[in-house]
């Protein structure tokens, strides 16, 4: 299932399928399966498989990516302030926006590459965050995040009455409704918002995978490879990188645009070029330029930020209880930088592992496990016919 | 084939849908009464607190106060405030029987990070209410998922007009006080030490907190006769203030307002007088700088800076009411110094939140706050305090203080000038730095 061939492509978005609608019961056990952190998954999923196009298709290395994020926010919310609390305009509205400030980023920095072009995404992006930040504060409120109130206009919902906030809405089926199931000792949570966001993240993936497999994806490859010798034979590689840039750019709308109907916040931070930093690391964490790497290396960082930074000291002197008392605190002080305010660190060392032993990244750590597994499966039998399908097979991996 | 799709029909199928699709969800969520009700045998409190930022030495302290409440309500410690309330429906067995658990969050002052951790208190650690903040920015975003949310959020320190005006909600609590009674209070002081005819120059963090109070202070200078010459924004995130400090001399102010806080209030004030600004004759008078917004934690970091500086706060470790004595020493006792006025009022907020679910006998938000609204007590360190009904916004006594000539500890750098009695702070609700909010309905999230 990672090898991700051609011919396999619909089990692939199958099983991709199955693995995220089940997210509630699958990550339940990991303490990660409520709605907030679910959601999270798949919206940064979706913006790492964007930014994933532009950087695993074509090598430019953005750095300003978290731009196109704030800018859909920001739009959604003032699409659930003007016009309606449903959430199709406002993606629409999200997406479009941030099609176009990235088409005109794009069109300036990709005049440049390499460490240039990453440059001009960085210094373009801290821009609009300072402008988000304090100079645009009439539309983005600042410092304080822009937020709905009771009394913007709202021109296509009825006149609210109810002296509360409306809540954000696909056609009247509330993002933040959820649904409480009792199961084996734990508590599942079906959220609907999860769900409208799981079903972006399928479609996502789904174009992303035959972005990859078109003519289309393999001229972005061929940029990656060697754009000189491409302009040489007399292709011009500009609106093939242009084109990427502002899909990508579009994607991360998209996950912005869905980050303000789960949450009806925008704050100039999520523009910041920490953020922007973030997108890049879970990329490369799981692995640049494959399929479903980035939503790997999404999930992880996520699970690590939300997850791993709560455990405190508490809960390892309860994990080790078992152990003798002395032995038990040397335990939880050894693990204690590790964890709580120390995930960072964790994180930083699992990093530098994965790009030292796994340049491929996660993904790559799991192509080897699998065919490691079916060469031990198949040297019992020893005939000459498995050897050879092994070996095409791995000889198949490499050109993904 | 033609297929015609009307507006009327579109919405008629969505609302069937829905209504087809939240049905489970209604026979699911009717085993609770309320958002998060405690079933077993503890409740969770969610501390939302900043532990890294321009705030993180507020955000400490608040935790300290925090995790001493929750001590005392499980009837640990000495119960500190808890025996001078003027409330004693609280008896030492956590609230309602159930024992107090909580859990803590970083809100790394950033109203993102500050949502986000309040929503997987709320979702995964089923938080029955959600308390702090030491910004108004975060405050303000937090308090608005609360009320989505449908648990009752106890703001901590959050000193903006918007908190409690512009952008109150049913289901948000403060017993902190803001822009406009620091204004009210300190006007007077200013106007007996400085006189009526000065310019004043003002530096101010540029989010909801800053803009209102210096839209207060200057109203309230500007009407005993003072002159605003100037109102610059600084990003939250600045650190070097001495791009901000150079203009003030050339501008003919001789009064510098800082409207900073924290890291913020720190490192411009420091910048001020390294570049002069005190020993400075302007207009044929001395140079001065107001800190309308004071505390001890930020008056320790400046250290002899603050010298002579006036500002106001909501409350003092030197005060020596009973309440404020048995505070501090159960603070001291535990942490080996006096605790900060954030402290102060996130322990009052805990204690205030588990009084209220007493006296109601539900946790059920809406219970909650009518408790609450209109509440009057006494014992708390601030003299009698009344929650208004209004905009659920605690009235009480605000203390002006001075950074101290001499001081004797690295405690003790501020003394109380003045104790401004209630009266002369308090504001009608339709106040125009108030307007434009709407409280709502509560929402149990049921």
């Amino acid at each position: 299932m990672f090898s991700e061939t051609r011919k396999n492509d619909h089990l692939l978005l199958l099983l991709f399928a199955i693995v995220t609608l089940a997210g509630p019961i699958l990550l339940a056990p990991l303490g990660a399966g409520y709605p907030d952190l679910l959601q999270r998954f798949c919206i940064f999923g979706i913006f790492a498989i964007g930014f994933n196009i532009l950087f695993g298709l074509t090598g430019y290395l953005s750095f300003g990516h978290a731009a196109f994020l704030g800018v859909g926010s920001y739009s959604a919310v003032w699409m659930f302030k003007l016009l309606t609390m449903n959430v199709i305009p406002a993606l629409i509205l999200a997406v479009l926006i941030a099609g176009l400030f990235s088409l005109l980023i794009g069109y300036i920095s990709l005049r440049r590459s390499g460490i240039y072009f990453s440059i001009l995404t960085l210094a373009f992006a801290q821009m609009s965050f300072s402008l988000a930040y304090s100079v645009l504060t009439p539309i983005t409120n600042g410092e304080t995040g822009l937020q709905l109130s009771l009394k913007d206009p709202r021109i296509l919902d009825a006149t609210n009455t109810s002296g509360s906030l409306p809540s954000t809405n696909l056609f009247g089926l509330t993002m933040n409704s959820t649904a409480k199931v009792d199961f084996l000792g734990m508590t599942l949570q079906f959220n609907i918002g999860f769900y409208f966001c799981a079903i972006m993240l399928i479609i996502a993936f789904y174009i992303s995978m035959r972005i990859f497999r078109s003519p289309f994806g393999l001229m972005l490859r061929a940029i990656k490879t060697n754009q000189t010798r491409l302009n040489y034979t007399g292709i011009n590689t500009r609106p093939y990188t242009l084109a990427a840039f502002v899909i990508s750019g579009m994607y991360a709308g998209l996950a912005g645009g869905l980050m303000a109907c789960t949450d009806p916040l925008a704050g100039a931070e999520r523009m910041q070029w920490t953020a922007s930093g973030e997108v890049v690391l879970m990329t490369i964490l799981g692995g640049a330029g494959t399929l479903l790497g980035p939503v790997l290396g999404a999930g992880f960082i996520k699970y690590f930020e939300n997850i791993f930074s709560k455990i405190n000291d508490n809960v390892l002197h309860n994990t080790f209880a078992f152990l003798p008392d002395g032995l038990e605190d040397f335990v939880v002080s050894i693990l204690h930088v590790f964890v709580g305010k120390g995930w960072h660190l964790t994180l930083g060392v699992l990093f530098m592992m994965v790009v030292i032993f796994l340049p491929g990244g996660l993904i790559e750590g799991a192509n080897r496990i699998l065919s490691w597994l079916r060469t031990r499966g198949k040297a019992g039998d020893n005939t000459a016919e498995s050897k050879e399908t092994t070996t095409t097979k791995t000889a198949v991996n490499p050109a993904e | 084939m033609s297929k015609q799709f009307t507006r009327r029909g579109v919405l008629k199928t969505g609302a069937a849908v829905s209504a087809g699709l939240a049905m489970p969800t209604i026979f699911t969520s009717s085993a609770s009464a309320y958002m998060n009700e405690p079933k077993g045998a503890t409740v969770t409190l969610g501390f939302n607190v900043p532990q890294s930022g321009p705030y993180a030495d507020e955000g400490a302290d608040e935790l300290r106060a925090y995790k001493l409440a929750v001590e005392h309500l499980n009837g640990g410690g000495d119960g500190g405030m808890m025996k001078t309330f003027s409330s004693k429906a609280l008896k030492g067995n956590g609230i309602l029987g159930k024992k107090v658990a909580y859990v803590t969050g970083d809100t790394q002052t950033k109203s993102d990070a500050a949502r986000a951790s309040a929503k997987s208190m709320i979702e995964k650690d089923g938080a029955v209410m959600i308390t702090g903040g030491s910004s108004s920015g975060v405050a303000i975003a937090v308090q608005g998922l609360c009320q989505e949310a449908g648990v009752i959020f106890m703001a901590g320190l959050t000193h903006s007009n918007d908190t409690t005006g512009k952008d109150k909600k049913a289901n948000g609590f403060r017993h902190f006080f803001n822009g406009q009674m620091s204004a009210s209070a300190l006007a007077p002081v200013l106007e007996k030490n400085y006189g009526k005819d000065r310019k004043a120059y003002h530096l101010t963090a540029d989010y909801t907190w800053g803009w209102t109070q210096q839209k207060s202070i200057a109203a309230a200078t500007e009407a005993m006769g003072w002159q605003t010459v100037k109102n610059v924004l600084t990003p939250l995130a600045t650190t070097d203030f001495s791009s901000y400090i150079a203009p003030v001399l050339n501008s003919g102010a001789d009064v510098l307002v800082l409207n900073h806080y924290g890291g913020n209030m720190i490192n411009s004030l420091t910048s001020a007088v390294q570049f002069g600004l005190r020993d400075k004759q302007v207009n044929g008078k001395n140079f001065e700088i107001v800190v309308p917004l004071y505390s001890r934690l930020m008056a320790r970091g400046a250290g002899k800076n603050v010298k002579g500086i006036f500002g106001s706060t909501n409350w003092h470790w030197s005060l020596s009411d009973e309440g404020s004595k048995a505070f501090v020493k159960s603070f001291g006792e535990k942490y080996g110094f006096p605790p900060s006025q954030a402290a102060h009022t996130c322990y009052c907020q805990t204690l205030l939140y588990a009084d209220a679910v007493e006296r109601a006998g539900t946790f059920n938000p809406c219970g909650v706050a009518e408790a609450l609204e209109g509440f009057k007590f006494d014992g708390l360190g601030n003299g009698p305090v009344e929650y208004r009904k209004e905009d659920h916004q605690c009235f009480k006594d605000v203390i002006v203080v001075k950074g101290k000539e001499k001081p004797t500890s690295q405690f003790d750098v501020l003394e109380v000038v003045e104790v401004t009695p209630r009266a002369q702070v308090e504001y009608p609700v339709d106040h125009p730095m108030f307007a434009g909010g709407n409280l709502g309905k509560c929402n149990s999230g049921a």
